[in-house]
Formats: structure tokens, C-alpha cells, sequence
């Protein structure tokens, strides 16, 4: 079971009711649950957009798109049916958030989701989580049947006129399908590869119908921002960046965990306070602070807020929350071609670039990594990244190209120090299994 | 469905199937967990099952296997009864993820994708599970351990042993929650 953390900085607002039992529909009821929903029924779709609006609510999945601003992207009128999908693929490497909300507030999701529909006049959602999370699925079935027989999902909810339905859905394995067309494919019964944009899902989205798609924290903070005021929510985070943040400390950390902190609260001090430092009181090498495919910050580069707009400033993404802490004693170059072998894996083939590029880089940083490199594999590294950026159907291509860039030109000595068939100085896995 | 395919899904599995394909408001959304149900129970997508599936979906053989070959968890060979799934991607890495791995290796006596030669256990090497606050991590069957050591690993193993001997209760080797054997949850 997953560890639960707490550090006095916290601002507990998703993750309020972690631990309290709330995946009984009963409990969550009790801890005032479904009220938001009921209000935003009375209100009407105008009044819940407005109200997201203001929030300042950004998704949470790794763009930091305003929540709000999507919804309203959605036609009023609509010939074919409209649609939330929920995306539950949580895939990036570093991120473990929506794993505790499935497991410990799965009607937030549902509320949520609920919230979503009656804003573009949708009917029906659907809860798409990655097919690894098979325990959390099978938590959310039983929160989605609880919903029906309490009549808060149906034909009638919450005895209105206003129909909403909730569907579940596994994937089976696939990182990709996190990306929001490809999600969409996916949902569909087809291979998870990107589709062509515009048009965009809030337009042309799941069965040609306009969908909008959310991260499953981004879902889960909906009912809150409702029960809180979003003037209230908006407070609470940094200019722009509305409320809190599910950050996942992992790596070489004393408390790894994952902690609700306010929007653009200080790295430094969330790596050395929330966290506890640095495991074993060694030295800080690199952060990677928002999931695998954001590039990596020096420790010099670390004292700034974590919102979208500050980690931007200073060259890299909040990405997923995923913030990764990385010791003196690690490799970097080893890191490098973890990273790089995740992507290659993942690398759904639609795209050359992407496709043949990961696959070049992983070669390039095995070759490397195994004393066998060459300088000019240096450059070539950096040369094969910058022309897979921008150069794909969808963000993947980018994804792995970023980091890559960002370890060859802030780790440059470290790579230098591989040559000439000089051993790692930190190696302890010089073969590396091949995925 | 004819005679033949009610023995190769169970009564209980198709009818979760039968109520699958009326969830959706297109059938075919149906497929890929349908895929994953089935290779739960049957252990992997044999041609039996790639037929049943196109007939139930209304596709292809063909368009079933192109999906199929997509997506990571499905496979078209026999793992062990007891798939082990080590993560070693950055954050499990960075916590100790590879001497898991290797202890996993050692162990059993088996490389990525191996099946021990009892069939009991299979070893996977595999991207993030989605558990890197807690790594390093693994996935055995859909059941998580984390914040593992390799001291960890000849326990996590026996107790897999035991329970395959053992006539099956339902019940998690390790006291966790659980469900029947042979569904979609293993432990
Ligand atoms: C390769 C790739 C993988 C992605 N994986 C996820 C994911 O696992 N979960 C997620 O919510 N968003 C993921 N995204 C982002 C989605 O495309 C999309 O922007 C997001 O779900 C929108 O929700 P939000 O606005 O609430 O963040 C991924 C994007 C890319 C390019
Ligand atoms: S990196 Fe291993 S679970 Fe995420």
C-alpha cells in the first residue's frame, strides 16, 4: 500500500479526504461530498466555466493548459454527442499522484467528471486509467456503481432532469496513450497513435463527438475549486497558477512522498524541508522537477517557485509534478540512457523523427555509457535531439528530446570524462538490459 | 456463442465479456480490455483467443492482432502463473531498482521475459508502474510491493510458492487483500 506523507507546509485540498475512508460513498458524503456537484446543477453551464475560469485551474497531466479555457473551447451546440475523458494513463516516469487519488478518493473523480459534463452538456464520461493499475480500476468500478444505485450518475441525477453516465476503462500498457489523441484512439479500440490537429478534441474528439480531455488530478480539483470559490482556490497557488499541486518527491530524497503544496512553492525548499534533503546527507547533483521528460535543473537553478510559469523562466517545465532528485553520486550519463531507453520503448513509430531518433540516441548513450563513445558523439547527441523537437505528430518526439538536451549541455564534462574507454566513474550497470 | 468458445473463456469471464461489449456506445471500445480480461484468464492471446475476440467485437482477425501488438501487457506467448514486473526506470533505478532486478535474475534463474521451467514464475523488466514515491517498486501479477530491498526478494518468491501449492482460498501470500484466483486479480 502507499506510503501517506505530511509536512506542516502542506495545503491539504485534494488531497483532503487521503485516508479518511472516502472511497465509501457514504464517508465521502459525509466529508461533504457531492455538494459541488448539486450546486453546479442549480447553477448552470455559464456559471461553472466562469467560476473555472477564475480558478486558474491548470491541467495538471503536463501543460498546464487552463482547465477553464478548454471547456469554454467546446461548442455550445453540437450535432453529434459530447464527451469527458478522463485520462488516468499516468505513465510519465516520476509521477505516482493520480494512483492516490483512485485509491483514496475516487468520487472526487467521479464529481468531477460530473462538474466537466453539466459545463459543455455532456452525458457521458469516461475514466480511462492504465491497464497496470488494476486494483485502483477495480476501486473506481465499485465508486462508479455506488454512484448509480445513490442516483448521483443516471438517467436522472440527483433527481433532475439531467442525464450523466460514467464509463471505466483499462488500457493495457502504453505510455503514449496519455497523450490525448492517442488516448482517444485508444478508447476506441485501435492502436494508440496521435491524430493529426487541428481539428481539437474540443471540437472533433472521442467518436467525432467534442470531448474535452483533463488529467485525473486536474478532475479531482474541480469539486474543491466548486466547494471553495475559485476567487478562494485562485489565493491559494501563484499569479496564474491557480491553488495546489500534487508533487511526487522521488529519487535520493529522506521522505519520498507524494505532498499537496500551494502553486509555486520554492524547490529548494521542498527537496531539503518538505522532503527531508538529501538521502544519506550527500551532495545534490541534478533535479529533473517535473517527470522524466522535463530538463534537468543544476543546483544552482533550483530556488525558484514551482509553477508553469517560473520553472519556464528558468528553462525547464513543471510538467507532471514529478520531481525527481538525483545525488553526487550518480551517473548521469547512466541516467541519460534510462531515460532515453524509456522513450525508444514508448516511441509509438507514427513519427521518423521520433521513432528513428530515440532509437539513435539510445544506441549513441549505450555506446557511451560503455567507455566505447567518441567526442564527436557529443555533438551528435545534441544534433539528433534538436531535429526531433518539433518535428512529430505529437509531443513524445519532444518529450525525450528535451532532457536529452539538457544533460549533454549541463553535464558536458561528465560526458567528456566517459571517453577514451575511461570507465564510469559511478557505473554499476554497464550493460544495461535492453527493453 | 457456440460450444466451442464457452470452453475456452469461463461462464464468469463471458459474461463479463457479453456485458463489456453493451458498456460503450461503439463496440469496438470494448477491445482492448476485453483483450486483457481474456489473457488473464487464458494466460495469453492464443489464436483461440484472437478468434473469439474479432467474432465478439465484430472485426477481423487481422485488425485484432494489429491493436493487439500495440499495447505492452498483452503478449502472444505463455508467461509464468506469476508474472514479475521490476521497474527500473529513474525514480526505482535511482533507489535500488537494477539490484532488484538482478536479485529477481539470480533467484529465478532467468532473463527479461523468461519463464522458469515449472512455468511458476515469469521476470519482466518494465517501465514505470506509477509507484515512484515508494520505489523501488514491482509488480507481481496487477499486485504492487514497493519501497523493496534485495533482502526482500527470496520472501516475496516463496510466498508465491506456497500459495501455488497451497489450494487456492483466494487469499494474498502475504496477507493482502484478494481476489479468486484465475480473474483478473491474481493476489
Ligand atoms: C507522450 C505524452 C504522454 C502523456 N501522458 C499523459 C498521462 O499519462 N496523463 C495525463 O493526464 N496527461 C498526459 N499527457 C498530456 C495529455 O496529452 C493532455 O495534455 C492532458 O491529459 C490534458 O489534461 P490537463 O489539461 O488536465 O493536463 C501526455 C502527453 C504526451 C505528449
Ligand atoms: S519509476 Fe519505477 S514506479 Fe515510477
Amino acid at each position: 500500500m502507499p506510503r501517506l506523507v505530511s509536512h506542516p507546509d502542506e495545503v491539504k485540498i485534494v488531497s483532503r479526504r487521503f485516508g479518511l475512508g472516502a472511497d465509501h460513498i457514504d464517508r465521502y458524503v459525509e466529508l461533504g461530498g457531492y455538494e459541488s456537484a448539486k450546486k453546479c446543477l442549480a447553477q448552470g453551464p455559464d456559471w461553472i466555466i466562469n467560476e473555472m475560469k477564475a480558478s486558474n485551474l491548470r491541467g495538471r497531466g503536463g501543460a498546464g493548459f487552463p482547465a477553464g479555457l478548454k471547456w469554454s473551447f467546446v461548442p455550445k451546440q453540437s450535432a453529434k454527442p459530447k464527451y469527458v475523458l478522463v485520462n488516468g494513463d499516468e505513465s510519465e516516469p516520476g509521477t505516482c499522484k493520480d494512483h492516490l487519488i483512485f485509491l483514496h478518493d475516487p468520487h472526487a473523480v467521479i464529481e468531477g467528471t460530473i462538474i466537466a459534463g453539466l459545463a459543455i452538456g455532456a452525458k457521458l464520461g469516461f475514466i480511462y486509467l492504465r491497464g497496470e493499475y488494476r486494483y485502483l480500476l477495480k476501486i473506481m468500478e465499485k465508486a462508479v456503481a455506488d454512484a448509480y444505485i445513490k442516483g448521483f450518475l443516471g438517467k436522472n441525477i440527483f433527481g433532475s432532469e439531467t442525464e450523466f453516465q460514467v464509463i471505466t476503462h483499462s488500457g493495457a500498457g502504453a505510455y503514449e496513450v496519455g497523450e490525448e489523441s492517442a488516448l482517444m484512439e485508444s478508447l476506441e479500440g485501435k492502436r494508440g497513435v496521435p491524430r493529426i490537429r487541428p481539428p481539437f478534441p474540443a471540437v472533433v474528439g472521442v467518436y467525432g463527438g467534442p470531448t474535452i480531455i483533463n488529467n485525473a488530478e486536474t478532475i479531482a480539483t474541480v469539486p474543491h475549486v466548486i466547494e471553495m470559490g475559485a476567487a478562494a482556490y485562485a489565493e491559494v497557488g501563484s499569479p496564474r497558477n491557480g491553488g495546489t499541486r500534487l508533487f511526487c518527491i522521488s529519487g535520493h530524497v529522506e521522505r519520498p512522498g507524494v505532498y499537496e503544496l500551494p502553486m509555486g512553492y520554492n524547490l529548494k525548499k521542498m527537496i531539503y524541508d518538505v522532503a527531508g534533503g538529501i538521502r544519506g546527507g550527500r551532495g545534490l547533483k541534478a533535479v529533473v522537477p517535473g517527470g522524466s521528460s522535463t530538463p534537468v535543473l543544476l543546483p544552482g537553478e533550483i530556488d525558484i517557485g514551482m509553477d508553469f510559469d517560473q520553472v519556464g523562466k528558468a528553462g525547464s517545465m513543471l510538467g507532471s509534478g514529478g520531481v525527481v532528485v538525483i545525488d553526487d553520486q550518480t551517473c548521469i550519463v547512466e541516467f541519460a540512457l534510462r531515460t532515453i531507453s524509456f522513450y525508444q520503448h514508448e516511441s509509438c513509430g507514427w513519427c521518423i523523427p521520433c521513432r528513428e531518433g530515440t532509437d539513435w540516441l539510445k544506441k549513441s548513450l549505450m555506446r557511451f555509457h560503455a567507455g566505447f563513445g567518441e567526442a564527436k558523439d557529443i555533438d551528435n547527441i545534441q544534433y539528433l535531439a534538436e531535429n526531433m523537437l518539433g518535428r512529430t505528430f505529437c509531443p513524445l518526439g519532444d518529450a525525450a528530446a528535451m532532457p536529452m538536451l539538457g544533460f549533454v549541455k549541463k553535464f558536458r564534462k561528465e560526458f567528456e570524462e566517459h571517453l577514451n574507454g575511461k570507465a564510469c566513474p559511478f557505473a554499476k550497470h554497464m550493460e544495461m538490459a535492453v527493453i | 456463442m457456440n460450444d466451442e468458445t464457452m470452453t475456452l473463456f469461463s461462464p464468469r469471464l463471458a459474461a463479463r465479456l457479453d456485458a463489456l461489449v453493451e458498456k460503450y456506445p461503439v463496440r469496438r471500445s470494448a477491445l482492448v480490455p476485453m483483450l486483457l480480461y481474456a489473457q488473464d484468464e487464458i494466460g495469453y492471446l492464443s489464436d483461440a483467443v484472437i478468434s473469439e475476440v474479432a467474432q465478439r467485437i465484430g472485426i477481423t482477425e487481422l485488425e485484432v492482432r494489429n491493436v493487439a501488438t500495440y499495447y505492452s501487457m498483452l503478449r502472444f506467448k505463455p508467461a509464468g502463473k506469476y508474472n514479475v514486473q521490476v521497474c527500473t526506470n529513474i525514480s526505482c533505478m535511482l533507489r535500488g531498482g537494477f539490484e532488484i532486478y538482478d536479485r529477481f535474475q539470480e533467484e529465478l534463474g532467468i532473463g527479461h521475459k523468461g519463464v522458469t521451467g515449472d512455468g511458476l514464475f515469469s521476470l519482466e523488466e518494465v517501465e514505470c508502474i506509477g509507484a515512484c514515491c515508494w520505489a523501488p517498486a514491482i509488480q507481481v501479477n496487477y499486485e504492487f510491493y514497493d519501497d523493496l530491498t534485495p533482502e526482500l526478494v527470496p520472501g516475496i518468491l516463496d510466498a508465491y510458492r506456497l500459495k501455488a501449492r497451497a489450494p487456492s482460498d483466494g487469499s494474498s501470500p502475504l496477507g493482502r487483500k484478494a481476489e479468486p484466483e484465475g480473474t483478473d486479480a491474481h493476489a
